[in-house]
């Protein structure tokens, strides 16, 4: 299971974080603090692994963003890896070739993303036909509930 | 620069439009700043002022809806960046309300982000989740599935299960997957919830779409894990999925770099290492799709090489078959040989897995294991440290366990620096080939992590050296012991040493410091109280340097010798003795006293290294029965225990071993009873004694009062009682062995009172009171069948052993001993039952020193309660045969993803259409188990009685659900 997602810059600013399992606010900030920490100052050939207080982290990095995974320690780690690029090949082709800027400013739809791909810790979708066709429909309507108050909006379900 | 970088992106943005519309320039210059902030200090301050903003805004009435919607995300933004934005969490929660899916779903995803599922705001959105997925839009069927993976708790599952499940049979396949997703999260949750479902996992595992399919795998890995034996029909079916998942038979769209939906194949193969997983048969039927497998699988991708991963994970858990052995064996040296790091690591933990069947396979690794141990990288170092943990041997102790410590030392980070200490010191108990080896290896690890390790371990390591190591050799245990008083007092002069170590240290000179008679005993005594003064402020170092001076003293007296006190120990002593720790004044006094005693009650007071024997308590304190009588007889009033005392009524109170979590925080919801005025001018005491009389256990009294008194009256009490109670919850299978005559009892223990004062009424008490009457009487006498047992089992162990059995005659002095050894060195005691002991026992060991009489108690055999209080155990749930034989059919229904043939569906679900319905019966049943977190035992025994009124009884559809309201 994954316990948590986070993506930081390479000067450890958070871009993004969602928690699957409880964590206090304060928590929160310690562990973004020592992962980072630990993270960051990994050198660039080694494990994209770290063993941390008896979970594992799996971290991959894009350009200037780390994502990072906390995972259970008898999870498969390259299956984690992967996840994440699955992730980022999905957030890719939403963007149209993603970089940083798009998530900082669009946090909230990466979100969105992350909720089609990750439900409670597991991966529930890994077309990613299926994730996009889905986050299109939710996109277009929530277009069109922009112009028309939401009544048609049954009608664009039904014609999807 | 970046600056400049992020204002172009900005204005990119501005002309596409459809990117970044309805955010105000505001907020989108609130994220330039964060992102043009040079230091944490700063961000802080920018969000500081924004939450201040946000705070003053979001109040002011009348905010238009999606001027709300920009707040709430802004408040996402805030909390995201670590700042707490918890006024906004109702307005957030307000939104989720709204019609417009585009401000709903803003306001679901703030509240997933905000809310962890014990939130009290979660009650305000079940309500709307349940709206939500009741709509025949399914877009928010979606939206609130999702929000009800995050959000529902255990308390809150009934409320959203029946339309979840509802939703399984939904026509759109994003619905059925978020269902089972959101089931699967319920399981964790609440195992007792979903487990009546898992017809309708089996049935979805056959879903015309694969993502249906691959998310149902996520529940049924868990169900598998849970109980792995009733699934083993599944393997047929598991396997054949697996087959035409590797064969390419999904739709091109589950493919991922050219791998044939690996995700899925990878859940496929930890649900099969798991029904394999010893088990001959059916680990037959994996081989093969094995064996494709790796032959399939291209080791250039990285996924590839995670689905190989997962085959040798699966290999080394089956039956251990040769042939895919060799293809494991095979994958794992190409991983170790590769230059990839990440691969590396994976190699070595495979390596690991597989060692455990075939040792050999290391041997060909051995350079390639070594490489992975120099390397810088730590993570792979670590992996590689518990790979040589698994093969450590009596060969290879030495070498491993001084790397693993020289490791130790070099490492900072306290979590690891624990688990690889203890890992030490487990090998070293395990293998160690030396005595000298082994305590100089404990030396090492207790110096660099002493304060690291867990306090259980320094108590092992004490009682390897009283018991030596199992030979019955006693020179080799001499040897080893006084080797470790050598060491120790070596140690003794470093200037800093962790506590923990310190306490061995002291315990163990005190036990045999003067033992082999090379150091005299005012050395040892200097020796210790240097201890005491390098260690001023920790003061169970003190408390263990006191007990072994008064140990060493205790042994000079039985040999006859004179004890001089040195001043410093004298010093030490007035010291103590003023201490504002009372444990260690008691010490202090306790040595005073020892000295003024004659050397033979010192030898029968601190025998020589008895720390090996047994000690003998009466948890019952039934030696104080007849000063309990004496008192009650004189007018006192009687003892009432803590649980009725708080009147609390809980309905695991059934099973004493919940009482402890479930029983301490419960309201009481029934009103008091009213009081009732004593109707003859009584002393006060005996009026309030009558009243409570009824609510009053004390065991052993009662037990007394049985056997003795057995008064004529009595039985008819306890019939009409047990009667009574009876009629009142409906509940006849379970209270018949409760209703025992001995539960009344203790008001038949004080009936003459009752006669002298005039009190005849007994019924003032309610049925409830008696209810917890015997709840408690069930508490105490399986508490005290537990005791029974565990020292059963103590004893039977000693005698075996050592034959040192105790006369009773020995037990107080055993007594006085057990209390200078206080600070946790049980002895002889392995630690699971002393910890058994400190969880189930009273604190009555200081008491014990009175008197030696053990059984004026007369005996109901314990386990005979026992057996009654387990009472009506529900049997083994009986899965239907109906849906064992549907899901064979699996491997023609897989055919559905490529060739579609309409027929084999329908045939399926009529032949599930039965489960379905039985099914629905034990559905209606789901409400009761979330009742057992309710505080009114009545209302959820009354629950229970109505659905056994429905029909659903405990050896039906849903054991779990007695099994939870039983406790």
């Amino acid at each position: 299971m994954i316990h948590f997602v986070i993506l930081i810059s390479r000067q450890g600013k958070v871009r993004l974080t969602k928690w699957y399992s409880p964590y206090q606010q304060k928590e929160r900030s310690t562990v973004i603090r020592e992962l980072s920490g630990l993270i960051l100052s990994r050198g660039p050939k080694l494990c994209n692994f770290v063993e941390w207080k008896g979970y594992k982290v799996v971290y991959r990095r894009y350009a200037s963003l780390y994502f990072c995974m906390c995972i259970d320690p008898d999870d498969n780690e390259l299956e984690i890896l992967e996840i994440i690029h699955h992730f980022v090949e999905i957030l890719d082709r939403y963007f149209g070739s993603v970089c940083e800027l798009d998530l900082i400013f669009n946090f909230h739809k990466a979100y969105y993303i992350l909720d089609e791909i990750l439900i409670a810790g597991e991966l529930q979708e890994s077309s990613k036909k299926a994730v996009a066709r889905l986050i299109a429909a939710q996109d277009s309507l929530v277009e069109t509930a922009k112009e028309e108050a939401g009544s048609i909006s049954n009608m664009i379900s039904q014609a999807i | 620069m970046e600056q400049l970088k992020t204002i172009g992106r900005e204005l990119a943005m501005g002309s596409q439009g459809g990117g970044w519309t309805g955010q105000s320039k505001e907020f989108l210059d609130l994220v330039k700043s964060i992102g043009e902030a040079r230091s944490k200090a700063e961000e802080d301050r920018i969000i500081l002022r924004e939450i201040d903003s946000l705070r003053r805004r979001i109040a002011e009435p009348d905010v238009p809806r999606r001027r709300m919607k920009e707040y709430i995300i802004r408040l996402v933004y805030a909390e995201m960046l670590g700042h707490d934005a918890s006024f906004g969490y109702i307005h957030a929660v307000k939104m989720t309300h709204d019609d417009s899916l585009s401000l709903k779903r803003t306001g679901y995803l703030a509240v997933t982000l905000f809310l962890s599922d014990d939130h009290d705001l979660i009650i305000l959105i079940v309500n709307t989740i349940q709206k939500d997925l009741r709509s025949d839009n399914y877009l928010i069927v979606c939206t609130a599935l999702t929000a009800a993976c995050k959000l529902i708790n255990e308390e809150t599952i009934p409320a959203v299960l029946p339309q979840v499940v509802d939703l399984l049979a939904h026509p759109k396949e994003a619905v059925r997957k978020k269902a089972v997703m959101a089931l699967h999260r319920f399981y964790q949750r609440s195992p007792a919830s979903v487990s009546h479902l898992i017809s309708y996992f089996r049935k979805r595992l056959c879903d015309n779409d694969p993502g249906v399919m691959g998310a149902t795998l996520f529940p049924l890995f868990d169900l598998i894990t849970a109980d792995v034996n009733s699934y083993k029909d599944l393997v047929i079916s598991f396997v054949s999925i697996l087959k035409q998942v590797a064969e390419r038979r999904l739709p091109k769209a589950y493919d991922y770099h050219q791998m044939p939906a690996p995700f899925i194949q990878i859940k496929l193969l930890k649900i099969l290492a798991l029904l394999g997983s010893g088990d001959k048969q059916a680990s037959g039927h994996i081989y093969n799709v094995l064996g494709d497998i790796f032959r399939k699988c291209e080791s250039s991708s990285n996924i590839g090489n995670a689905v190989l991963y997962e085959c040798i994970c699966c290999v080394s858990s089956i039956y251990p078959n040769a042939k895919v052995l060799d293809a494991a064996a095979e994958s794992t040296s190409k991983f170790l040989k590769s230059d990839s790091h990440n691969l590396k690591y994976m190699g070595i933990d495979a390596l690991g897995r597989l060692i455990k069947i075939n040792p050999d396979i290391a041997e060909e690794h051995q350079l390639a294991v070594i490489d992975c141990l120099e390397d810088p990288d730590d993570t792979l170092k670590r992996k590689t440290f518990e790979l040589l943990y698994k093969m450590t041997k009596s060969t290879n102790v030495e070498v491993i366990v001084d790397r693993m410590i020289d490791y130790m030392i070099s490492i900072n980070d306290n979590h690891y620096k624990t688990e690889i200490a203890s890992r030490c010191v487990e090998l070293a108990e395990q293998f160690a080939p030396s005595n000298q080896w082994f305590i100089q290896t404990m030396n090492k690890v207790f110096e660099h992590a002493g304060d690291l390790l867990n306090v259980r371990v320094a108590h092992n390591l004490m009682r390897l050296i009283a018991e030596g190591f199992g030979e019955d050799d006693e020179g080799a245990d001499s040897q080893l012991r006084s080797s470790a008083v050598n060491s120790y007092l070596r140690i003794l002069g470093e200037p800093k040493l962790p506590s923990l170590f310190l306490q061995v240290i002291c315990w163990v000179l005190g036990e045999y410091g003067t033992a082999d008679g090379k150091y005299s005993a005012s050395y040892i005594i200097g020796k210790l109280c240097d201890v005491t003064e390098a260690h001023l402020c920790n003061d169970t170092v003190k408390a263990y340097s006191i007990s072994a001076i008064m140990k060493i003293c205790a042994f000079e007296i039985t040999a006859g010798r004179n004890v001089e006190m040195l001043p410093e120990c004298q010093s030490l002593i007035d010291e103590l003795s003023a201490s504002h720790s009372t444990d260690l004044q008691q010490r202090a006094y306790e040595l005073q006293a020892l000295l003024c005693l004659d050397s033979q009650a010192v030898e029968s007071v601190m025998p020589l290294d008895a720390s090996c024997e047994d000690i003998e308590f009466d948890g019952n304190l039934s030696f104080l029965n007849s000063f309990v009588q004496q008192s009650i007889e004189k007018g006192a009033r009687p003892y009432i225990p803590e649980s009725e005392r708080s009147g609390t009524f809980s309905v695991s109170n059934y099973n004493s071993q919940y009482q402890h979590e479930a029983s301490s925080h419960t309201l009481r919801f029934e009103a008091y009873e009213l009081p009732k005025p004593s109707p003859t001018p009584a002393t006060p005491q005996i009026s309030v004694s009558t009243r409570t009389t009824d609510l009053v256990p004390v065991p052993e009294t009662t037990y007394y009062y049985t056997e003795n008194n057995q008064a004529s009256k009595l039985p008819p009490v306890s019939d009409a009682s047990s009667a009574d109670h009876g009629i009142k919850l409906h509940l006849d299978g379970v209270q018949k062995k409760w209703g025992r005559p001995t539960y009344s009892s203790s008001s038949s223990s004080t009936s003459s009172e009752k006669k002298t004062n005039g009190v005849t009424r007994i019924d003032g008490v309610s049925s409830q009171s008696r209810g917890t009457l015997y709840d408690s009487k069930g508490q105490q006498s399986e508490v005290s069948a537990e005791k029974q047992k565990l020292a059963a089992s103590l004893f039977g162990a000693s005698a075996g052993k050592t034959e040192k059995k105790l006369a009773s005659t020995q037990r107080a002095p055993k007594a006085t001993t057990a209390i200078a050894e206080r600070p946790g060195v049980t002895r002889a005691v392995s630690p699971e039952i002393s910890k058994q002991k400190a969880a189930s026992s009273p604190p009555p060991d200081l008491l014990d020193l009175g008197e030696p009489i053990t059984t004026t108690t007369p005996t109901i055999d314990p386990f005979e309660q026992l057996e009654g209080l387990i009472g009506p155990t529900p049997g083994p749930s009986t899965l239907d045969n109906s849906v064992t034989t549907s899901e064979q059919k699996a491997p023609d229904l897989m055919t559905l993803y490529t060739d579609t043939p309409p027929s084999s569906s329908s045939s399926i679900s009529s032949a599930l259409g039965d489960i379905h319905s039985a099914d629905k019966n034990s559905q209606m049943a789901k409400n009761v188990p979330s009742v057992k977190k309710g505080p009114n035992p009545q209302d959820s025994l009354q629950k229970d009685a109505t659905a056994r009124h429905v029909g659903v009884t405990p050896t039906g559809n849903n054991p779990n659900l007695f099994r939870d309201l039983l406790g």
